[in-house]
């Protein structure tokens, strides 16, 4: 008898992994990036190609790094909660143009507005490179001294803004 | 008014298929002929319904209407027609639409082609296959409906993926389902034979031509899904272990064993608490795949948008069909008996092998599949298991199983000789054994090239001369066409899916281990190579498609002075998604393929450029298809109609197969 019920046990143990899984997030994979220093660059910004933008002029403030391109379908998804976030003047956020014509970037910004305090142009994605950049939209979230707290892979949803990012900005600014 | 008409059928269909699964069962344990006599109509009627809905649904795609949130979200007035077609099944809710009218439509071939069968047998068969309807049509019906209305109407679609605007997309899913869908048959057969009590040859042979049709629609889905990737994904790769590769391949692995248990069930009546199990475990691993796309619990190319109370309502589904089978299992099994008896070294014993490595192999793409989820769940971190983990434990397992696999139709049923197989194989032994010292001198330094090849060159000896030793039995004076034609078709079936696997095994190991590639950036008038091809990149040209703009390089292909082809590969910008697709050129020959991408553009005019040769790919797709017409062939062997036939005329005598079943309990 005893072996008969073999089966059904393996599938009952499978069972509560799947129903754990449920909760889970796959795509959630922390990142070698926290509490680390955000890698240094100097980038040409993408409005005002003569002047240029590193993570050193942000220091002393709590600020978002978005990755975004003209290219890239989820960062439309992910636009209006920037617009919104930038509205209520909470956090600067700088942009990361990405692996995009200069053009093409601003074109995009223009047509669905522009939530960025200042953005940076990385055409041929190196910084992205530096930063870990693999799927985007991404977000960084980094601290007064330099050290990136939180990376955010794939569009913000206003959950993920309200539930984790916002929070964190609080405590950040608190220090 | 026609996406209602389609709602209004689904649930329709969902009212039959709860009649179907309760009354007939019932009946067939009250003895209450008129519940039993209602499984057929129902099934009828489902599948009228759910043929309405699909239809509805494929109308709605091919005429543009946007004011249902499915078309919408997947189609676009600028996708040509056949691929507005086709995206019907392109989203969560149209491909659980397809799934669903797939199973109605195998419980409707059920239902025509079972007159032979006891009215208890079929109503529990039905009712069960009813049951599982409910299921699906509840979870279509409750958190996925395909007919949901998005008012006001959408001007225009946001198209469907441009990933999937391909011909695979028209045959893919269906052909994967039919396999997936199809093992529900076998399933059902199994819990009806465990409900009854009843486990008999006569069991294992209705069952089998059933299983052997949905192994080869799931051989071919299978064989569909990988060589789409291999030419839309614009990597050159075939299989990448992804969660839902593997998801497919699961049940095609417990399948594989199933249909030779099966066998052995029916020939001799061994096995039997073994194949239910394996029926069982089968359409499990159909349903669990299901979850695995649906859920979001593992990421995968393949994953729908994913949505927490859809998971959890598939759990729950599988809990209860799952869980409830395996319980049942563990209540009836242990009073079916073992059946015939058979001696260490005989074909049970060799069948018996196959199944468990099968299965452990099977084992093995689960826990690969599954540990990343177990890792997470249990806190330890974040991984992800990749090819070399598969290869590591996978190709150990198969090396024995395509050993064996040679073996087996010369081993005899009950008691063999291993003197006597000694005798039979000696030759192919030595011819294999010569094969194998050539090649070793010739891809001398890879190994597995060598084992591979070799593996190959047993089967398909082993096999064509089990077929002259067969053929050879006549009676003296037999012409050689009628020495053929006697040879039942599952005879055939089993030595051509048996070739198959050979061409398939030369194909992967010839591709794996001498394949070249070249990644360059080119600019027009530049060369590369690979495989001792020569790649000339002589224009760069824009292209506009109907909802694409494409660069596309021209590639003059030389092997010496000798010209070879011309190539253009694309790289496409769909429009509507702003996404890029790389289109490769490939040039296809017997023995390899050429294979071109563009990677990304860089500066001034210049390309990322993937140049690769692929010996013997295409023996892999071959492999495939020769392995699915075995399926085919075997599932029609005459056997399974003239039994049929038989049995209607022997009226009231109890069924059993035409065998003798050895009954040394």
């Amino acid at each position: 008898m005893k072996r008969f019920l073999l089966p059904l046990g393996l599938f009952i143990a499978l069972v509560v992994f799947l129903g754990v899984g449920l909760g889970l997030n796959p795509r959630e994979v922390p990142s070698p990036f926290i509490d680390k220093p955000a890698p240094a660059f100097q980038l040409a910004q993408l409005h005002a190609p003569d002047q240029t933008i590193s993570p050193q002029d942000m220091l002393g403030k709590v600020w978002l790094l978005n990755v975004f391109a003209s290219w890239c379908v989820s960062c439309r998804v992910e636009h209006p909660v920037f617009m919104d976030l930038a509205r209520q003047n909470v956090v600067p956020i700088v942009g990361l143009n990405y692996k995009d014509k200069r053009d093409a970037g601003i074109a995009w910004l223009n047509q669905f507005g522009n939530p960025y305090s200042v953005s940076a142009f990385d055409s041929d994605g190196r910084i992205g490179i530096d930063y870990g950049v693999y799927g985007v939209p991404e977000t960084f979230v980094i601290d007064k001294l330099g050290v990136i707290r939180m990376k955010h892979i794939g569009p913000v949803s206003p959950e993920a803004l309200t539930d984790k990012i916002l929070p964190l900005i609080k405590e950040l600014n608190r220090v | 008014m026609i996406p209602e008409l389609g709602n209004f059928s689904l649930m329709l269909a969902l009212c039959l298929a709860l009649v179907q699964g309760t009354l007939p069962i019932a009946g067939s344990f009250r003895g209450n002929e008129r519940w039993m006599a209602l499984a057929r109509p129902t099934a009828t009627g489902q599948f009228v319904f759910a043929s309405i809905a699909l239809a509805c649904l494929i109308y709605s795609f091919i005429n543009n209407d946007f004011s249902v949130l499915n078309v919408a979200s997947n189609s676009n007035s600028t996708l040509p027609v056949y691929y507005r077609f086709a995206a019907s099944w392109g989203s969560h809710e149209g491909s659980l639409l397809l799934w669903t009218w797939m199973l109605v439509m195998w419980t409707f071939a059920v239902s025509l082609f079972s007159r032979q069968l006891p009215d208890e047998t079929i109503a529990r068969v039905l009712g069960v296959m009813g049951l599982v309807t409910v299921g699906f049509l509840t979870f279509m019906l409750f958190t996925s409906n395909p007919f949901d209305r998005l008012l006001p109407a959408a001007a225009d679609g946001r198209d469907l993926n441009p990933l999937l605007q391909d011909f695979g997309m028209i045959i893919h899913p269906p052909l994967l389902y039919m396999g997936y869908v199809g093992f529900s048959v076998a399933f059902s057969f199994a819990i009806a034979a465990l409900i009854g009590g009843k486990l008999d040859a006569a069991w294992a042979r209705w069952s089998r031509p059933w299983t052997l049709v949905a192994w080869m629609f799931l051989t071919l889905g299978i064989f569909m899904g990988s060589f789409w990737a291999y030419y839309e994904l614009g990597w050159g790769g075939w299989w990448f272990w992804d969660a839902v590769e593997n998801a497919s391949f699961m049940p095609w692995l417990v399948g594989t064993a199933l249909i030779h248990s099966l066998a052995v069930t029916e020939k001799r009546g061994s096995f039997k608490n073994w194949t239910v199990l394996l029926a069982i475990v089968t359409f499990s691993l159909s349903l669990l795949g299901t979850f695995l796309v649906r859920s979001g619990v593992l990421t995968s190319v393949h994953a729908f948008a994913t949505d927490p109370e859809r998971g959890l309502f598939i759990l729950i589904f599988l809990v209860i069909v799952i869980g409830g089978s395996l319980t049942l299992y563990a209540w009836r099994a242990p009073k079916v008996g073992l059946g015939g008896r058979f001696s260490a070294f005989s074909r049970e014993s060799m069948l018996l092998v196959n199944n468990v490595l099968l299965l452990a192999a099977a084992g093995t793409v689960l826990l690969g599949t599954m540990y990343p989820l177990f890792l997470d769940a249990l806190n330890l971190g974040k991984i992800s298991v990749g090819p070399p983990y598969f290869e590591a434990v996978f190709v150990p397992l198969m090396i024995p199983v395509l050993l064996l696999m040679a073996l087996g139709p010369f081993v005899r049923w009950k008691d063999s000789s291993v003197s006597d197989l000694l005798r039979r194989l000696r030759l192919i032994a030595l011819g294999t054994l010569l094969f194998a010292v050539a090649a070793a001198l010739l891809f001398a330094p890879s190994p597995m090239v060598v084992v591979g090849v070799t593996l190959s060159a047993w089967i398909l000896l082993a096999t064509a001369s089990h077929l002259l030793q067969r053929l050879r039995l006549a009676p003296a004076g037999t012409p050689l066409s009628r020495r053929i034609t006697s040879q039942p078709r599952s005879y055939w079936g089993m030595l051509v899916a048996h070739a198959g696997i050979a061409v398939f095994v030369i194909g992967v190991t010839l591709v794996k281990g001498m394949e070249t590639s070249n990644e360059v950036s080119m600019r027009v008038g530049d060369t590369t190579s690979a495989g001792g091809y020569t790649f000339l990149l002589t224009k760069l040209e824009e292209i506009k498609g109907p909802n694409y703009v494409a660069e596309q390089g021209t590639f003059e292909v030389t092997y010496g002075d000798t010209k070879i082809a011309t190539m253009r590969p694309q790289k496409r910008l769909y429009k509507v998604q702003n996404m890029p697709m790389t289109e490769a050129a490939i040039h296809r020959r017997f023995t390899r393929d050429l294979y071109v991408s563009m990677g990304e553009a860089g500066n001034d005019g210049a390309w990322i450029v993937r140049v690769q040769h692929k010996p013997f790919i295409s023996w892999i797709w071959a492999g495939c298809l020769i392995m699915a017409f075995g399926g085919g062939l075997a599932a029609s062997d005459r056997r399974y109609r003239m039994a049929s036939r038989k049995r209607e005329q022997l009226a009231k005598q109890p069924a059993s197969g035409t065998e003798p079943v050895n009954a040394t309990l």
